[in-house]
């Protein structure tokens, strides 16, 4: 029966990588914000889904990676019309 | 530790892929049948591609050891074409009695239209009606969690479908809860940045068990690791899980699986 790794062990294991990663971002909204006025590059919708998925991290609760996934998925719509309903 | 890679498209890889591969196990690969990059002048060209990978990707897989498997069908993006879809579904049972043939596969949703909703269907109805395997792809990024749910809507109409015999491909966080409750088999893509990292994948069977999932590198002519197998190995053996759960994810569940279709032999 495998034991999951405890929150140390994650903590050492996949530090260096989160925080790796947390500065690319970081660096790419640098980059957004030399490349445009802050004002015009609000409008874009990534934009907004970006900040969203950033308060999904921040957030309480479990599945963040699962919620950030929702946050750049476009949602389903209950009554389609599959071509093979009856 | 010997694998199995349920999903590579090696026609786009050079025989240093291949060597790379048998050097680290590998023991067979299987090969849906895909979009090249570009959309096909017409039939013709998908009856030569069928000829590749049941001729010539055999022979070529076959000088490292390899066993090669490959799956039928017209790809998601080229199936909005409906004319062309109702073509390719029928020249496949031409091909379908191959000896390396495991299945329709990989059908699925691009952009989820209509057309490509028309042209899945068909092509379930002609793999439940020949009682061959389903490999399915759902779709990429911002498509994919509305894709699977259609993906998944469509199949539960078809009362002839069994889920044992459907592979539902390319899952993530958001898509791997339904596709399991639906008792499908389930595939968690190796591939940089549109799909799954090693990391994830590790977690996703560490939350759901290894009971119908499977892991594949989907190396292709795009940026991406033929090698993303042998890697997640590395990865859970790092986590600490034992070689025989990690063999059940990465030879025994393909072999499985795949052992459902009658062409299928590793021998």
């Amino acid at each position: 029966m495998h034991t999951p790794l405890s929150a140390k062990e994650v903590l050492d294991r996949y530090f260096l990588e989160t925080r790796g990663r947390i500065l690319e971002i970081a660096a790419n909204l640098d980059r957004i914000d030399r490349g445009e006025p802050v004002a015009k590059q609000q409008d874009d919708p990534r934009m907004d889904q970006i900040l969203q998925a950033l308060d999904v991290l921040r957030s309480e609760g479990a599945a963040r990676a699962e919620r950030c996934q929702m946050v750049f998925s476009l949602p389903y719509e209950e009554n389609w019309s599959a071509p093979n309903a009856e | 530790m010997r694998y199995i890679d349920p999903h590579i498209h090696v026609i786009s890889r050079t025989t240093d892929d291949y060597e790379r591969l048998a050097i680290a196990g590998c023991v067979a690969v299987s090969e849906p049948a895909f979009w090249p990059g570009y959309d096909r002048g017409g039939v013709e060209a998908f009856g030569d591609y069928f000829r590749q990978l049941t001729e010539h990707e055999p022979r070529r897989a076959a000088q490292y050891g390899i066993r090669h498997f490959c799956w039928l069908c017209i790809n998601a993006k080229e199936a909005e074409n409906v004319q062309l879809g109702r073509e390719v579904i029928a020249l496949i049972p031409e091909f379908l009695d191959r000896p390396n043939v495991l299945g329709i596969g990989e059908i699925g949703l691009n952009k989820n239209t209509p057309n490509e909703c028309t042209i899945f269907c068909e092509h379930v109805d002609l793999a439940v009606g020949r009682d061959e395997l389903v490999l399915i792809h759902t779709p990429h990024l911002e498509d994919k969690y509305k894709g699977t749910r259609m993906i998944l809507d469509m199949l539960a109409n078809e009362p002839r479908t069994d889920p044992n015999r459907v592979l539902v491909d390319h899952a993530e966080e958001h898509t791997i809860e339904a596709i399991l409750d639906g008792g499908y088999w389930c595939g968690l893509t190796l591939y940089p940045i549109t799909k799954c990292t090693r990391q994830r994948a590790a977690d996703m069977i560490e939350m759901y068990g290894t009971e119908r999932l499977l892991v594949n590198s989907a190396g292709d002519w795009g940026p991406s690791d033929p090698m993303a197998v042998p890697r997640l190995i590395l990865e859970m053996r790092r986590r600490g899980h034992s070689d025989e759960d990690i063999s059940t994810i990465v030879y025994e569940n393909p072999l499985r699986f795949f052992s459902q279709c009658k062409r299928f032999s590793l021998g």
